[in-house]
This record gives structure tokens, C-alpha cells and sequence, in this order.
């Protein structure tokens, strides 16, 4: 009787897979000709690119006129980029309608601001002391804005725009929504039936209307809703109403947290004889939101697309004062190079947000693993 | 530290927490701070008061500066004449026509751009989420540039942008762009061949007259922004979750099926396809209300929409309060129909267990 053949491969020494032929033909050959349909497609994306590209350039860049001189764009009559209105118009683009001779202060926040958040991206800078530093960085960013101190101008909130705006009220509202988000988290996987059952409705209700919606909300009703004497500022109000829409997202994001935990960390916490508040704030809350940080950065980046919309309400964010710079009828048509650049701004923050997200799942990844 | 478990609490059981729910529904104890139960109801019905307090104080609040504005309450307002003119929608419609008329004309054009929205992002989606996972590097970057840049560049922008397209860049209705024959593509928008009943099936053309062109399918430049805004935006979300939907379908499914002999055609339709569509359906469901909800960017742009209608209302009468409610249940009845149907569609795809 013959014997079965030895299949597990437990005699052989493990080897390497042969490595990948190299050199660039082979690269070519696997990625554009590899069959026949393959190359049928290399083809037709390849003449369509080949006759775009020069045309996309030379419109672009080649033969754009980059001085904001108003005749030499009216010249080009749409054959090319006309640049120049980015540069007659960047400041009112960037800063709205923040007076003119102070500028050098939203530019100044935004860069504070900017850099805190480089600096404490990396999780090594996640310490203790990291939510205390970044008071005096908050504090100085809306002093700079607002003035009224060490001999600055006082500025109006009303008068804030561009940029700087779009990055108060996206801080503002992340910022207030993630325990916003965690409070109804834990409410819709609470125990009692009230609690439950408010924190679902409301997290549905929320999650199935527009963000316009609330905008609304925000600026038609809260002036109905309150106090005759208390009056909030239009932007406040907007901030308020975004934390409020936006914390039913974080909500289930923080869930999405809670529920990858095992069971039996709750359990065992609550078998020592720790309290709810204390099982909660000690063990679940800790695991679940280091699991769902990289979540958080995405919902920083949409709420960033977010606060777009508003404009709708007649506030002068970013894309709100691209459309102030479009109101000038001399410059009006060169809309196109208006939208590429703000759109340029919105899309390098996104991707360095949603790479970064990216990385930070991986990095976490790692460290939850070791 | 937690309080000793009290009388009527069952502390004998083992199992603790559902030993004490258990006996709390067999003997339903007397009030007591000391068992679990017993906090958790003082802790709700405090709650419900806060609440119950809170709302009532919004309430009075809203009636005061109701009244010191002199804004009605109520819906007695939708039986009224509306007074302002809506360019479009399949609902027909004219100023001396009542609110509840205007709402409703503003609901037909949300469904219609939602619907044609889903119908053109839904194939585009499709076909960019194989592309991002073509053999081909040029079919690869091209989709991977899509999606990229559609996903982190805000919607507002992408409307203003194609509603600038649409209204300036394009020639005028006299001398239109003829995309095909009787295909018109102007500033007044794009007009197309409509099928009518004229005694037998006929094709009612649009031409091109002096005053730009007339007759056909006309659609308004406002309606084309929105929808190719909606459509390419949603394309790429729809991407991302076709080609997480195919990357999830294990590969040795499709390396057992071929081994098995199967066509190639077969594998893809009887193999991969049922399996990648059960993990497609649920989040495509949310992208398709997330286009629904996303058509609000109408008011943007000016298109009618029912957001952009309330909006108009709002700015007439100030009952703010009534049509934020209706603009509410709106899309919270959209929200609910999408769901239910798609999740008779899911079962239909979801695994049968034996």
C-alpha cells in the first residue's frame, strides 16, 4: 500500500516567495498591458488624458495671468486662468469682512491655532498637560480676533469671515459635541427605558433631517425659544445649532466605541464593586474612545465641509466670503478661479485630515495590539 | 462605592444584575433609594421633571415673543394664497395657489432631483468603485482622483460652482449647444426630445427659435446643477462602499468557483456579486438618504425644493416654527419609506441561514 503523500510541508525549509521581477517594462507590462482589455483601456484613458493634461495646464498655470490687473484677464476672454482675481481679492476671500488694517490678527490666530494643532497630533504629545495648554492657545486665539485688550482694536463677531471662521466654529463645535456625543452615547446604552429611549429619539430625529434644517432651527427659532432679554449673537447661535446636530453623529461614533468593548470589562468593574459613574469614567469610556479617535478625526473633517453651508444663513465663513469677493460685477466672472482656490484650501485641509486619520488607525492599531 | 444591595433586591441570586431585574418583575418592591431600581426610577422621573420644566419655559418663552411679534400660530396658514411664483416641478402650480399647494410643488421637486440623482450616481458609483480596483493604473488613479477630490471639497461649493457652469459659461438659449439632434444644451438649461400621445406614440421636439428653444423637456440650469452636484458627489461615497463590497468577498471564493470550472462571467454574477451586494445594500441606503437630505442645498442655488420653499414662507408669514416642522417630517416620512423598502430589498440579498 503506497503511502498518502506528504502534503503538510512540514519537511521542507520555509522559503521565501520569489521576489516580484523588477524594472520598469515589467511595472508597465503588469499595470497597462497586462490583457488585452487592459490595454484597450490604457488607450482610451491615455488619449483622453493626452489631449486634457496640456489643455488642463496651459489653462491652469502656462497661460494664466497672475497680476490682478482687470484688462489683461478681460484679454485672455477665458482662453486661460485669470489668477488675478485670487490676488486682488485674497485678503476678502481669507479674512471677510474683518477691518482691513487688522488683519494681521486672524492671521496670526489661524497660525496659533494651526500649529497647537500640529503639535498635538502626534499621540506621543497626548498627556495630561495637553488639554490645560491648549487654554491659554484658545484664549489667546479669540482675544486676537476680538480685541479689546493690550491696546487691540475691539472687532465685532459680526465682522469675522473667511478662514478663521470656518476654523472657530468647526473647533467650537467638535469641541462641544464629542461629551455632548458621549453623554448621549452612554444614554442610549443606559439601563433605563426613559433615558434610552429620549437619547435614541433624539439621536434619529437629528441624524434624519438636514444639517439646512437645523441651520434654520438655529437662526429662525432660537430667537423665538429664548428669553426675550437674552439675545445670542447670529454666530453663536450657528455654533450652537451645528454642536447640537453634530453631537448625534459623535454619538454613534462614540457607540461604535462601547460596543467593540468586550462585555466582560464592564462586567468585571462593576463585580469590584465600582459605581456606574466610576465603571464608566475608569474603564469603558477609556478603551472605547481610544478605539474610536481616528472616528473623531473624520467627523473633525466633516464637520469642517460642514460649516459650508453657513453661508446659506448669512455667515461669512470661507465659502460666504468667496461669494462677498464675487458680489464686486468687475471681477464677477472669474468665479471659476475663485471656487478652484477655496476649493484647493477645503481640499489639502481634508486630505491631510482623512491621511492623517489614516495613519493614526494604523499607529493605534499597533499600540492597542503591543 | 455601591450601596448594599437592599431587601427587595434579591440579593441571593448569583447572577447579579439580571438575578435582581428578574425579581423586580416577579415582586414589584416598595420604593427604596437602596436597590438599583429604585434609583434608576427617581433618577427618570427627575429627569422627565427637568425636561417637562425645560419645555414648558421654551414654550412660554415662544408664546411671548410670539405675541410681541405679532406672529400667528398654527397651520391655518397652509389653506392660504401663497403669492410667490415657483419656476418648475411636476406638480402644477401657480401664485394664487394655497401654501399647502406651494409645499407640495416643493416636495415633488426634491423627490424628482433626489430620484434622477440616485438613478445617475448609483451606475457612476458603481462603475468608480471597479475602476479604483482596476488592473489598470491609469483606471486606478483616474477613480482614485475622483473620489478624492469630490469627497473633501463641501458640496456648497461644488453647487455654486456648477450653478456659475450652468448660468455663464454656457452659450445663449439662441444659439445652443447641440448635444444631440434636438438636444439642446444653453444658459436657459437642456432641452430634450418628449414623448407624447398625439393619436399614436410621437416624439415632441424641441427647436430652436428666434427667442431661444422652445417646446420638449425643458430643465431648468437651477435642476442641473443640483443634480449633476448630487449625482458626482454621491458617485463617490457610492464608490468607496462598492469597492469595500468587493474587497470584503474573501478571495477564495472567486479562486474556488474558478477552480470548480465556472465561467469567468458566471463567477462574477453567482459568486462575488450576491455576496458583495449583502455588504453593499445597508450603506448604500444611507448614501441614497444622504443625497436626499443633501438636495437642501437647493436653497442655495435657488432651486425650489421644499427647503427652499419653507425658507420663502418663513421670510412671508415668520411661522417659522410650523414650516421647520413640516420641512422635519418631510424628510424624517422620506427617511422612514427608504427604509422600509430597502429593507425588504436587504432581505431579499441577505443570507439564508440553514
Amino acid at each position: 500500500m503506497a503511502t498518502a503523500p506528504d502534503l503538510s510541508g512540514a519537511g521542507r525549509d520555509a522559503r521565501e516567495p520569489p521576489p516580484p521581477r523588477g524594472g520598469p517594462l515589467a511595472w508597465v507590462r503588469r499595470n497597462l498591458f497586462s490583457s488585452w482589455a487592459n490595454a484597450a483601456a490604457t488607450a482610451v484613458v491615455g488619449l483622453a488624458l493626452a489631449w486634457l493634461l496640456p489643455r488642463a495646464v496651459a489653462w491652469l498655470f502656462l497661460r494664466a495671468v497672475y497680476a490682478p490687473d482687470y484688462d489683461a484677464c478681460r484679454a485672455l476672454d477665458y482662453r486661460a486662468a485669470c489668477w488675478g482675481f485670487v490676488a486682488e481679492k485674497h485678503r476678502l476671500i481669507l479674512f471677510g469682512r474683518y477691518p482691513f488694517a487688522e488683519q494681521w490678527r486672524p492671521l496670526a490666530a489661524t497660525a496659533l491655532f494651526v500649529a497647537a494643532l500640529a503639535l498635538s497630533a502626534h499621540p506621543r504629545a497626548w498627556r495630561r498637560w495637553l488639554a490645560p495648554a491648549w487654554l491659554p492657545v484658545v484664549a489667546a486665539f479669540f482675544l486676537l480676533l476680538r480685541g479689546g485688550v493690550l491696546g487691540l482694536a475691539p472687532v465685532d463677531p459680526s465682522a469675522w469671515g473667511g478662514l478663521p471662521l470656518t476654523i472657530v466654529l468647526t473647533a467650537l463645535v467638535v469641541a462641544a459635541s464629542i461629551p455632548l456625543g458621549i453623554v448621549l452615547a452612554l444614554g442610549r446604552r443606559s439601563r433605563m427605558p426613559l433615558v434610552r429611549g429620549l437619547s435614541t429619539l433624539y439621536i434619529e430625529l437629528v441624524r434624519g433631517v438636514p444639517l439646512i434644517t437645523v441651520l434654520f432651527v438655529a437662526s429662525f427659532l432660537f430667537p423665538l425659544l429664548l428669553p426675550a432679554g437674552l439675545r445670542l449673537d447670529a454666530l453663536a447661535r450657528v455654533a450652537v445649532g451645528m454642536t447640537f446636530f453634530q453631537a448625534a453623529y459623535m454619538a454613534e461614533v462614540v457607540r461604535g466605541g462601547l460596543q467593540a468593548l468586550p462585555r466582560g470589562q464592564g462586567e468585571a468593574a462593576e463585580a469590584l464593586g465600582l459605581s456606574w459613574w466610576k465603571v464608566q469614567r475608569r474603564v469603558i469610556l477609556p478603551q472605547a474612545l481610544v478605539l474610536v479617535i481616528p472616528s473623531f478625526v473624520n467627523s473633525l473633517l466633516s464637520t469642517f465641509l460642514d460649516t459650508s453651508l453657513v453661508t446659506v444663513v448669512s455667515i461669512y465663513d470661507l465659502t460666504g466670503s468667496l461669494r462677498l469677493a464675487l458680489g464686486d460685477p468687475q471681477w464677477r466672472n472669474f468665479f471659476l478661479e475663485g471656487y478652484l482656490f477655496v476649493g484647493a484650501i477645503y481640499f489639502a485641509s481634508c486630505l491631510a485630515m482623512s491621511r492623517y486619520s489614516h495613519w493614526l488607525e494604523r499607529h493605534l492599531g499597533r499600540w492597542a495590539r503591543a | 462605592m455601591r450601596r448594599r444591595p437592599g431587601p427587595g433586591s434579591g440579593s441571593a441570586s448569583p447572577a447579579g444584575r439580571a438575578g435582581a431585574e428578574r425579581s423586580r418583575t416577579v415582586k414589584p418592591a416598595r420604593f427604596s433609594w437602596s436597590t438599583r431600581s429604585g434609583r434608576a426610577l427617581a433618577f427618570q422621573a427627575g429627569f422627565l421633571l427637568v425636561l417637562t420644566v425645560a419645555g414648558w419655559a421654551l414654550w412660554r418663552n415662544t408664546a411671548h415673543n410670539l405675541a410681541v411679534r405679532q406672529i400667528r400660530s398654527g397651520f391655518a396658514f397652509l389653506d392660504q394664497r401663497a403669492g410667490f411664483d415657483i419656476g418648475e416641478g411636476p406638480v402644477p402650480y401657480t401664485p394664487d395657489a394655497s401654501y399647502l399647494r406651494a409645499f407640495a410643488a416643493g416636495l415633488g421637486n426634491t423627490l424628482r432631483v433626489s430620484l434622477l440623482g440616485i438613478l445617475l450616481a448609483t451606475p457612476l458609483g458603481a462603475l468608480v468603485g471597479l475602476g479604483r480596483l482596476s488592473r489598470n493604473v491609469l483606471v486606478r488613479s483616474l477613480s482614485t482622483g475622483w473620489v478624492e477630490v469630490l469627497r473633501n471639497v463641501p458640496l456648497v461649493i461644488q453647487l455654486f460652482a456648477w450653478y456659475l457652469v450652468f448660468t455663464q459659461l454656457l452659450p445663449d438659449p439662441t444659439g445652443p449647444l447641440v448635444l444631440a439632434p434636438h438636444v439642446y444644451l444653453s444658459k436657459g438649461g437642456l432641452q430634450l426630445p418628449m414623448p407624447v400621445w398625439t393619436g399614436g406614440p410621437a416624439l415632441e421636439r424641441p427647436e430652436i427659435t428666434a427667442f431661444g428653444v422652445s417646446g420638449g423637456i425643458s430643465l431648468t440650469p437651477e435642476f442641473l446643477a443640483l443634480l449633476v452636484g448630487l449625482a458626482t458627489t454621491t458617485s463617490a461615497s457610492i464608490a468607496e462602499i462598492v469597492r469595500s463590497g468587493v474587497l470584503a468577498v474573501a478571495k477564495g471564493q472567486t479562486e474556488a468557483a474558478l477552480a470548480l470550472g465556472l465561467p469567468h462571467r458566471l463567477v462574477i454574477r453567482r459568486v462575488v456579486l450576491p455576496q458583495a451586494l449583502r455588504v453593499i445594500v445597508p450603506p448604500l441606503t444611507s448614501q441614497f438618504l444622504n443625497l436626499t437630505k443633501n438636495s437642501s442645498l437647493a436653497v442655495a442655488i435657488g432651486f425650489p425644493d421644499v427647503v427652499s420653499i419653507a425658507n420663502t414662507a418663513i421670510n412671508q408669514n415668520g411661522q417659522a416654527l410650523e414650516c421647520i416642522l413640516l420641512i422635519m417630517s418631510v424628510y424624517l416620512s422620506i427617511n422612514l419609506a427608504t427604509a422600509a423598502l430597502m429593507a425588504w430589498y436587504n432581505r431579499r440579498v441577505a443570507l439564508v441561514e440553514r
